[in-house]
């Protein structure tokens, strides 16, 4: 099945049209691209070197719901936006099955890893290409969002959630947001936490109107900010 | 708004700035050495210097004969001090002493005012009368003990740290005059590090703590050196103490005690309970052949002068406020000498402590206390409790425990007892003379009520009581406990299962899951083995578990404890955005802080919701960041109502009462006028239900159906309950909106006609409250629910999956570094049988959703349901119909709204509106 663009969740950033998946992934039908942000892989292994035992199960989850989504839209390439992995040595702690996991969606395509901040560099020689940032015809992939006016930019690191009320009830859910020069992406990892979007740090960087488009069970949701 | 909220939103509803300052300066005029004004809202949480702790028979009152009449255990230097001060001891005094020398642990039943706790110190007080020889003790190895002639020889245990400073300070006065060489020293949360240190190398022979001190010390090397030479336990107000997760943690260390110090005796002091010799089994080590506890029951008191309050006034329909009886009590405080006014919840303290203000035309000194007030206010108010300065209190049940209030002659219960024994318990609390009989008034605040205070009034006149049987330990406690006895030294798995097991709440662990509490602790338990290289406590060749690092002790004292901080959020006043339309920019930052409101309660919000914070009703505008912003409303009527019924859950005992008076017309007779009169109307109008069948009414108002159900059986339950059959009806196309529940009834509204279902034949009330629900319904529903998760991040705390806090980095409750709603999803999905999924599932049947009592009701009901299909409202539906979308209590325009809709729905349902200006 070839993957149709949701009318309702096209977001036009620099005057190109990406498609907002429900799953959190951005999704470019005509170049083959998809970019994932902030999977934060190995961060329940990263707390219990800390001696705090989360669950182990993270990066299976968030590898899992990485694979139902690239079997879905069948990506030629992928970018990973930066705190792909929770620590810079999360490879090395990574379980043999989830390690196989990983190289089994990186197979047939190009993986870009872009460097964040809790992974300026990576252990354990995965594959892929390592970038800082990467640049796509008017627009800059990064992970973390350039303070001030951009012209094009496609970034991580903020875990944007909001609130969305509606009659009768509210409910928290992952967004993303943007406007015409820029997008932030939800973060896809199993144990990733949000900053409200009332948070300055989000808001700064939307001096004017700021669209979102909530991760719902089924779709993807366009909602008043 | 989920439901849940309305039953634990415990929103901290403070007094209007302005009428704190208005009452202050009244206040200040009965010239209570009170200086700053702000100081004047008082909270006590405190104690007095009374002696009543210790008050003794006098010689004119002689004591109960005793049969055998054994030579006196007590020395002549005891008898001497007695006589001195014109006092006896009195017999259970005299039992618990010849119990001491003769090695048993012992249980004292008494009641307030009895001298428990002097009986419970007298044996250890003739011990270290006599010159012990210098103790010699094996010190662990490699540890030399400073010289020392004595150690410790009694630590007593209170669940309050007020309660211990009280005690040591009425403890030093016979003491100090019958020249004992005993020193007695406190250990709290506020004893000064230096003091702390020194105690564990040098430490009194009295020490008066708490059971998250005690563990502390457990989980030190020290630990074998410093309690060595242990007597003797004392356990004040256990009654209170086993039934929280903090009991759990007391028996633990208690079963380290033991091991520690095998011929240790242990006493408990309680109030009367319902069965005595289960609670006696807290004290001494099961399964091994220790004799039990002996069970030593005081001589009760003069039987209390209890009655209920004959208002004048009309007795509300619905509500909790007893506003309608303000000037009777004002009276009947002027009345007395010093008055104990206790209420359910912190919002009826301050608005009752509000309202008597109001119409303080004397100046009394009245003062307020809960628990959320600071505590350099509760000191002050201490201290002028302690001069017997103050004419009341009003209080809520952090009071129910054994402080004493000096002269105390009239307890004022307003409200609804919820349990026979809790009542007794304040009662207690006025004249702690036990040859007077404590006064005491019951004060219905809605008719429901009435019924209740009536059945409490004849449970305390059949001294019957209603406390729950000894708890089954949490498993989170045992998870804490276990990191702590390995933080002390290496620990044996056997070993420790044995100790663990002869505390009375663990008795039945067992082995497999005790296994998977030291995996637990080791690596986090889960079935995929990956974190073994970052255990914190690792098998050595042996076999014995020991800590891998000495950070992890550092880290486990700073997480010990079983109570856990509901995360809070500022709440800021900005101007509103009414009007427009989305977040339209930063709004009005800067404004002023009202105080602090639990996230939980926030959740539930949705921005243009209004409720009542800090006295005002204020509009919900956005969450940013940490900070909930509000407006000042325009709206004098709160949508969101703050629950104000009461954490505690009617009793189940009590729920049998009333369900017998409400089913036997002659019994109607008892009650006022008013109350009858309702019954009576709704005997005609629907019918009466028989005390073992379940009324359920339907019938059309508005544009939607109602279904009334009346199981009695508390709100906690009937929330739940609401959930399950909301989700029921939903999955049958019967379109529920909504419920509203409380203690005695639920509602459940929609948009199809319930009634004509039934009649139709397309809805049986059998199959809709069928047991089956508490299958996959409540399943699916429980998992998914918030308070699930809110369960669960308790037990992650306690456990010590997650940290409170880490070294050098204090976190606010919201932040923890992870947020543990995702963990919990992670390990449903992946481990849905994980040891905290089931210790918050325990918690949870038990616990906010007393899903256990849910049960009993459905099973109880099975086959005894009476429907009935009502053109119009019940009289017997009139107060839970009134709950829905209003606020228990503001102000003026609040009381007249609810006055109007009260008077709407009565007229509907055939009753004639309240006769004005009618004097008794």
């Amino acid at each position: 099945m070839t993957p149709s663009p949701v009318p309702e969740t096209v977001v036009t950033i620099a005057g190109r049209s990406f498609v907002a998946d429900g799953s959190g992934v951005l999704w470019c039908p005509d170049s083959g691209l998809m970019v994932v942000a902030d999977l934060h892989l190995e961060k329940g292994s990263s707390f219990a070197a800390r001696r705090m035992m989360l669950p182990p199960y993270d990066t299976r989850q968030t590898l899992m719901a990485l694979a139902r989504v690239v079997a879905r839209l069948k990506p030629r390439t992928i970018v990973s936006l930066g705190d792909s992995f929770h620590d810079r040595s999360g490879p090395l702690r990574m379980a043999e099955a989830d390690r196989d996991h990983l190289k089994a969606l990186q197979a047939n395509r190009t993986w870009i890893w872009v460097a964040g901040n809790h992974d300026p560099a990576l252990d354990g020689g995965m594959a892929g290409e390592f970038l800082d940032s990467f640049a796509d015809g008017a627009i800059r992939f990064v992970h973390e969002p350039t303070a001030g006016r951009v012209t094009g930019e496609i970034a991580g690191h903020l875990h944007p959630c909001a609130r969305i009320t509606a009659r009768g009830g509210s409910v928290r859910s992952k967004v993303f947001v943007s406007c015409e020069t820029r997008l932030v992406m939800p973060a896809f990892g199993a144990l990733t936490g949000g900053l409200d979007v009332t948070s300055p740090a989000i808001r700064s960087l939307f001096p004017g109107r700021m669209a979102m488009i909530a991760l719902g069970r089924q779709r993807a949701y366009r909602v008043a900010a | 708004m989920p439901r849940h909220l309305r039953l634990t939103g415990k929103a901290r509803v403070n007094i209007a700035a302005v009428a704190v300052t208005c009452m202050a300066v009244s206040f200040c005029k009965v010239n209570l050495r009170i200086t700053a004004l702000r100081t004047c809202l008082f909270a006590v949480q405190g104690y007095t210097l009374a002696t009543d702790r210790f008050s003794f028979s006098s010689v004119s009152m002689p004591s109960p004969p005793r049969a055998e009449a054994p030579p006196s255990p007590l020395p002549s230097r005891f008898h001497a001090w007695f006589a001195g001060r014109g006092w006896e001891p009195r017999a259970h005094q005299l039992d618990l002493l010849a119990l001491a020398q003769t090695g048993r642990s012992a249980l004292l039943v008494a009641p307030t005012g009895a001298g428990k706790t002097l009986a419970g110190f007298l044996p250890s007080l003739v011990d270290l009368a006599e010159p012990r020889a210098a103790l010699t003790r094996s010190a662990p190895v490699g540890r030399t003990p400073p010289p020392r002639e004595r150690g410790l020889h009694t630590l007593y245990i209170s669940p309050l740290k007020a309660l211990a400073v009280d005690v040591a300070r009425n403890l030093y006065a016979p003491v100090e005059e019958m020249g004992l060489p005993i020193r007695i020293e406190t250990r709290t949360g506020d004893t000064p590090a230096s003091k702390r240190q020194r105690q564990r190398s040098d430490p009194p022979e009295i020490l008066l703590t708490t059971p998250e001190q005690l563990a502390l010390l457990l989980a030190s090397a020290d630990a074998p050196y410093l309690f060595g030479s242990l007597k003797r336990v004392v356990l004040d107000e256990l009654h209170a103490l086993v039934t929280s997760k903090r009991g759990d943690l007391l028996s633990l260390g208690l079963a380290r005690l033991f091991t520690l110090a095998p011929g240790l005796t242990t006493v408990g002091l309680s109030a009367t309970v319902k069965d005595p010799a289960d609670l006696a089994r807290f004290l001494t080590p099961q399964g091994g052949g220790a004799p039990a506890a002996a069970v030593v029951m005081a001589a009760a008191g003069a039987k209390p002068d209890v009655s209920i309050l004959e208002t004048a006034e009309r007795l509300p329909w619905a509500g909790h406020s007893a506003r309608h009886a303000a000037g009777e009590l004002y009276e009947a405080i002027k009345r007395h000498r010093t008055t104990l006014v206790f209420v359910n919840t912190r919002s009826q303290a301050e608005l009752l402590f509000q309202l008597l203000w109001t119409i303080n035309d004397d100046g009394l000194p009245i003062a307020l206390h809960h628990g959320s007030l600071d505590v350099a206010q509760r000191r002050r108010v201490e201290d002028a409790m302690a001069a017997g300065q103050l004419k009341a209190v009003v209080c809520t049940s952090s009071l129910d425990l054994g402080i004493d209030w000096g002269d105390v002659d009239l307890v004022l219960n307003i409200g609804a007892p919820k349990g026979s024994s809790r009542l007794m318990q304040r009662i207690g609390r006025a004249n702690h003379r036990p040859d007077e009989p404590s006064r005491a008034v019951l004060v219905p605040a809605n008719r429901f009520e009435v019924m209740e205070c009536r059945a409490a009034l004849e449970a305390i006149d059949d001294g019957a009581q209603d406390t729950d049987p000894l708890r089954r330990g949490a498993l989170d406690v045992l998870c804490q406990h276990v990191l702590g006895m390995a933080c002390a030294g290496p620990i044996g798995e056997e070993a420790l299962l044995g100790e663990v097991r002869s505390a009375a709440p663990y008795a039945d662990l067992d082995a497999a899951t005790f296994h998977d509490v030291i995996n637990f602790v080791a690596t986090g338990g889960y079935a995929l083995k990956s974190y073994d290289r970052f255990a914190k406590i690792r098998q050595d060749k042996k076999g014995l578990w020991r800590v891998a690092h000495p950070s992890i002790a550092q880290r486990y004292r700073m997480n010990v404890g079983t109570i856990v901080e509901s995360p809070m959020l500022r709440v800021r006043l900005v101007r509103s955005r009414q009007g427009t339309t989305g977040y339209s920019g930063p709004i009005g930052r800067g404004g002023r802080v009202l105080g602090e409101i639990e996230e939980y309660f926030v959740e539930g919000l949705v921005p243009g919701d209004t409720f009542v914070f800090s006295g005002e009703v204020l509009r919900y505008e956005a969450l940013v960041e940490n900070e909930v912003y509000v407006s000042r409303a325009t709206s004098r009527e709160p949508k969101v109502p703050s629950y104000a019924g009461g954490k505690f859950p009617l009793s189940t005992f009590l729920a049998e009462g009333v369900r017998r008076m409400l089913s036997d017309p002659k019994e109607w007779t008892k009650l006022p006028p008013q109350v009858a009169e309702w019954l009576e109307l709704q005997r005609k109008a629907s019918i009466i239900p028989r005390r073992d069948q379940l009324l359920v009414e339907t019938f059309p108002r508005g544009d939607r159906f109602h279904l009334v159900a009346y199981p009695f059986e508390g709100r906690l339950a009937h929330q739940t309950l609401g959930m399950l059959l909301t989700r029921r009806l939903e999955r049958w196309g019967l379109r529920p909106m909504g419920f509203v529940a409380n203690d005695y009834s639920i509602s459940v509204w929609g948009l199809s006609d319930l009634g004509a279902a039934v009649l139709r034949g397309d809805l049986s009330m059998d199959a809709l409250f069928d047991e089956d629900m508490l299958g996959d319904d409540l399943e699916a529903w429980l998992e998914e629910s918030p308070l699930m998760k809110r369960t669960f991040r308790t037990c992650a705390v306690i456990a010590g999956l997650i940290e409170r806090r880490h070294p050098g980095k204090e976190k606010s409750g919201r932040q923890v570094t992870v947020s543990t709603d995702l963990v919990y999803d992670v390990l449903r999905r992946h481990e849905p049988n994980h040891l905290l999924l089931r210790a918050a599932r325990a918690d949870a049947a038990t616990g906010l959703l007393d899903i256990a009592r849910l049960g009993q009701m459905l099973s109880r009901i099975r086959g005894r349901i009476v429907h009935i299909g009502l053109k119009r409202i019940s009289p017997l539906a009139v107060p839970v119909m009134l709950e829905i979308g209003r606020e228990p209590i503001y102000g003026e325009a609040g009381e007249a709204l609810l006055q109007e809709a009260e008077a709407a729905l009565l007229a509907e349902a055939g009753i004639e509106g309240p006769a004005s200006g009618e004097v008794g």
